[in-house]
């Protein structure tokens, strides 16, 4: 739930969720066991595909979603159940307590349902005088302890045996066991007498066939059979977005929505429902259904050419798993009562500004959700697309509005960053870290040693390296990002030396800004494009093969966020995916292109390990070419856990929630310092500030390089 | 391996690794030997039902009492089966019910059923559970044993699309895809069978 008042508040309750130190150990042993469960539940099939095709089947525009409601309605009306649609959360309320009016109903048991935790069902039954008795597990405990779920799937994840045994020990009025197995057993048998006694079974629905008029249930537990078949009502709650044409495009889903969840290829109980079944209490012999459709707000969605594609959803919940931030703080501040980054946007959407202020920013920007989800949905980008929504309603703070204005004019941002090497002067120390922070930094990121201004920047440097090619191979032309240009130039200088010993002709443009990414990250949208114009001009005289840089958020952001940006521009079109396609990250570039050999590099015996920069290995989907390419290049690889998770650098995220950015960083580096390697290489400039800051901070003797001073390190000289 | 068998194996397989128990029998008679034996051998026969041997709330505890037979629970059965079912049970001293389901909301030992499909991919069993009593029987019992004809094993959902189409435009159907136990893992994550439904499935794959 998200109550906090301001960003302040709600770093706040992130922290207390920091220092729950089972909630974290419980989070991430479920993060490190639900990818190896997925990784088995896929195994053997075609998961894109499958992917792509959910994606298509759930392709909803307001009135495709009308005409299914229809099409839904009057199938399952002819079977003698009732069909509501309501427009919001208060009139599906509405319905469902006029219904317990109706059929003079007093106790009412609930399977799972996240549409009913989207429209507080619970409270509206409650304030009508009935009693409401969760009956899925971890909702019954969570529900008897007052709280919201803090996962889709396992609500009660953030509880411990204890806490649990302690409360049954309340609602039995009997000492109880920690023992989970007796624990299971006590609810089966305390909800067995509710589901008795209830006159209204309330479920949620996966799926809504509409050529049938058939709702599926997903469930493990069974409770939603006891629920659908033992009280003489039965009442679903349903968003219109679980509409779906045929059954064929149930089974699809049912293939990937267990598995992307649980890691299980199926669930212990799908239950297909249609029509009015058999139930010998009533006085008809028949069973009393209702189906009740909730739009709040998913028509406009549908309507809107971004955001429609978020009622592809099909509720898994993998995007939470895979989560970083997530991981630390768990669901109750990873979400309001949708959860992971599907939450935060549709908190957006369902539950207003004031919900979404301050968790819409919790985003890292790291991609592992895109990567994972079952309908294939870009949430990062809607995520950010929410952000800029807000700052728009709410207003820009000071320091996105003061950021846009300067990278807007690169000569302004130039000079400021010139300006700032003078002014750090005194506070550098020999070994290029900044010995205190100056003003501008916060007290809260003394986790890490921030690098200083490079006395030269990269630019300025050129002009006297650029080497002489003579019979050259290809042409690059060389992106080198604001971080390698102005605080890691030796990086490029690397790649500069690697490259011309490979027959690789280079060219620099003068007139290149910083990509962009920071503002677009920031929601800047104004600035974010004019820099991207500025950019693609500014490389638009070259003649190059490749546009080649060292940095994988730069790299990613060139090449698939330009198209996108520019794409209300078709006059650019032609332009931007010329641009684009050129795009290559170094990595790639010197495997996949240069195809160098093992007998260009000579072996210093070095041991090393690595880190995936979320935009390389997610990204731009590189996984290999770097791993490679430490071999080839005669270094001794020793993989280290989780590499492919991120470092928690984020650019501006780092800026905005430290105290996260810090734990995701500690992780990184106690996972690499495990791995016994004495360097650790890696892809970005910005991942390579955050963990050899860390390690520096720390005292570790772990060094932290990109991947192009290895392999220069490594070249065999001239004779 | 004929077509059928690889089905039947890999049936198999993914219906053990969500912890069924999965038996071959060659007759009706064979699938009510084992039923029986299953009853009789087994705790799950005794008349308190699980989970009523523990500290439990007052109305809880009073609705435990209410069970006090061991109860084989089979309805939908064909006449002559259950006939001989009946009869069968009626020597070994187990109560036999066919209907009335609700009355016995405390729990019944064994539910037996059978399946009109299998899906080998997933193991799963389908059932039409679209009488009430039969749905209850497959929900209420502590252990559920399901009679599966080798020959109606199909490879994935798919297979099967259209008979589930025209089953569910029969008016008032209920359709249930059953796969292991009932199952949570709602406490620390930890595996635990039998919250709501039964403790264990069994699977007799009938040679037709």
């Amino acid at each position: 739930m998200q109550d906090a008042k301001d960003l302040k508040e709600y770093r706040g309750q992130c922290q207390q969720a920091l220092d729950n130190e089972f909630l974290r150990q419980t989070l991430d042993k479920f993060a490190v066991a639900y990818r190896a469960g997925r990784d088995k539940a896929f195994e053997g099939m075609d998961l894109e595909k499958l992917i792509r095709e959910v994606a298509a089947s759930k392709e909803f525009d307001p009135s495709s979603l009308r005409k299914l409601f229809f099409e839904f309605k009057a199938k399952a009306e002819a079977d003698g159940v009732h069909v509501h649609w309501a427009k919001d959360a208060d009139e599906a309320n509405r319905i469902i307590c006029q219904i317990a009016d109706d059929s003079g109903s007093t106790k009412v048991i609930k399977a799972k349902s996240m549409t009913a935790e989207e429209t507080l069902l619970n409270h509206a039954l409650e304030d009508a005088g009935i009693e409401v008795t969760e009956t899925d597990l971890g909702e019954w405990i969570i529900q008897l302890r007052h709280e919201g779920p803090s996962h889709m799937v396992m609500p009660a994840i953030h509880l411990s045996r204890f806490q649990v045994e302690e409360l049954f020990t309340d609602v039995t009025g009997k000492q109880q066991s920690p023992d989970i197995e007796q624990l299971v057993k006590v609810a089966r048998r305390e909800l067995r007498q509710k589901f008795l006694e209830a006159d209204i079974g309330v479920t949620g629905a996966n799926f809504a066939v509409a050529e049938t008029g058939t709702i599926g249930l997903v469930t493990n537990e069974g409770n939603a059979r006891l629920a659908s078949t033992l009280p003489r009502v039965h009442v679903a709650l349903i968003g219109l977005d679980k509409l779906l044409p045929t059954l064929h495009d149930a089974l699809r889903i049912l293939k990937v929505l267990p598995r992307n969840a649980t890691g299980q290829l199926i669930t212990s109980y799908v239950t297909w429902i249609s029509g009015a079944n058999t139930c010998p209490v009533n006085p008809d012999g028949k069973k009393e259904i209702h189906f009740v459709f909730l739009d709040n707000g998913r028509t406009e969605l549908a309507a809107d050419p971004l955001f429609s594609k978020v009622l592809s959803c099909v509720r898994c919940g993998a995007c939470a798993n895979v989560c970083p931030v997530y991981r630390m703080v768990g669901g109750h501040k990873m979400g309001h009562i949708y959860i992971g980054a599907i939450g935060l946007i549709l908190t957006y959407f369902f539950h207003g500004t004031d919900k979404a202020k301050n968790l819409a920013h919790n985003c890292i920007n790291c991609e592992a959700c895109r990567d994972i989800c079952a309908a294939g949905i870009d949430l990062p980008r809607m995520i950010k697309e929410v952000q800029v929504r807000i700052m728009d309603e709410l207003g820009h703070p000071a320091p996105a509005v003061l950021m846009s204005k300067v990278l807007k004019n690169r000569k302004l941002f130039h000079r400021l960053l010139r300006t700032a090497k003078w002014a750090q002067k005194p506070v550098t120390a020999k070994d290029g870290f900044l010995r205190h922070l100056p003003m501008i930094f916060f007290k809260e990121h003394d986790f890490k040693a921030l690098p200083a201004i490079a006395a030269k920047p990269f630019r300025d440097l050129w002009p006297e390296i650029a080497p002489q090619v003579p019979e050259p191979r290809l042409r690059v032309a060389l992106f080198s990002g604001c971080v390698q240009d102005f605080v890691y130039p030796e990086q490029m200088q690397a790649a500069v030396e690697l490259f011309a010993a490979n027959q690789v002709a280079m060219s620099f443009p003068m007139g290149q800004n910083c990509c962009g990414l920071p503002v677009q990250m920031m929601g800047e949208k104004e600035a974010s494009l004019s820099i991207t114009r500025e950019n693609i001009k500014a490389f638009s005289g070259e003649e190059c093969d490749y546009i080649v840089t060292l940095c994988a958020s730069c790299a990613s952001h060139l090449k698939h966020s330009y198209p996108k940006l520019l794409a209300e521009y078709p006059e650019m079109d032609e332009e931007v995916r010329r641009f684009s396609a050129k795009v290559i990250d170094f990595s790639s570039f010197v495997h996949d292109v240069l195809k160098v050999e093992p007998e260009q590099f000579e072996s210093r015996g070095e041991s090393v390990t690595y880190h995936a920069p979320c935009h390389l290995c997610r990204g731009l989907d590189v996984h290999e070419a770097p791993r490679k390419l430490m071999e080839i290049s005669g270094l001794e690889y020793r993989p280290s856990a989780e590499e492919e998770v991120c470092c928690g650098f984020g650019g501006t995220y780092s800026a905005k929630f430290p105290e996260l950015s810090k734990e995701l960083l500690n992780n990184k580096l106690a996972n690499a310092e495990a791995s016994g390697a004495s360097t650790l290489l890696t892809d970005c400039p910005g991942c390579i500030m955050q963990i050899r800051g860390g390690f520096k901070a720390k005292g570790s003797k772990v060094q932290v390089n990109h991947m192009a001073e290895a392999l220069a390190g490594n070249l065999k000289k001239k004779q | 391996m004929k077509q059928r068998d690889r089905l039947c194996e890999q049936f198999t397989r993914k219906a053990e690794a969500v912890s069924a128990v999965v038996a071959t029998v060659n007759s009706q008679d064979q699938a009510l030997d084992y039923l029986l034996t299953l009853c009789d051998a087994k705790e799950a026969c005794r008349i308190q039902v699980s989970g009523c041997e523990l500290p439990l709330s007052e109305g809880a505890g009073a609705l435990c009492e209410t069970k006090r037979e061991k109860i084989i629970a089979a309805p939908g059965l064909e006449p002559a089966l259950k006939d001989t079912l009946a009869k069968r049970c009626a020597e070994q001293h187990f109560f036999f019910l066919d209907r009335e389901m609700r009355e016995h909301g405390a729990g019944v030992d064994i539910g037996f059923t059978f399946a009109q499909a299998g899906i080998a991919e997933t193991g799963t069993l389908v059932i039409d559970s679209s009488n009430e009593d039969l749905r209850l029987a497959t929900m209420l019992s502590e252990y559920h044993v399901c009679v599966l004809p080798k020959s109606q094993v199909v490879a994935d959902s798919y297979d099967i699309e259209g008979q589930l189409s025209r089953q569910m435009q029969q008016p008032g159907n209920y359709t249930a895809f059953i796969t292991g136990a009932s199952r949570t893992a709602d406490i620390e994550r930890v595996l635990a069978l039998g919250v709501h439904g039964p403790l264990e499935l069994h699977i007799l794959l009938l040679e037709d």
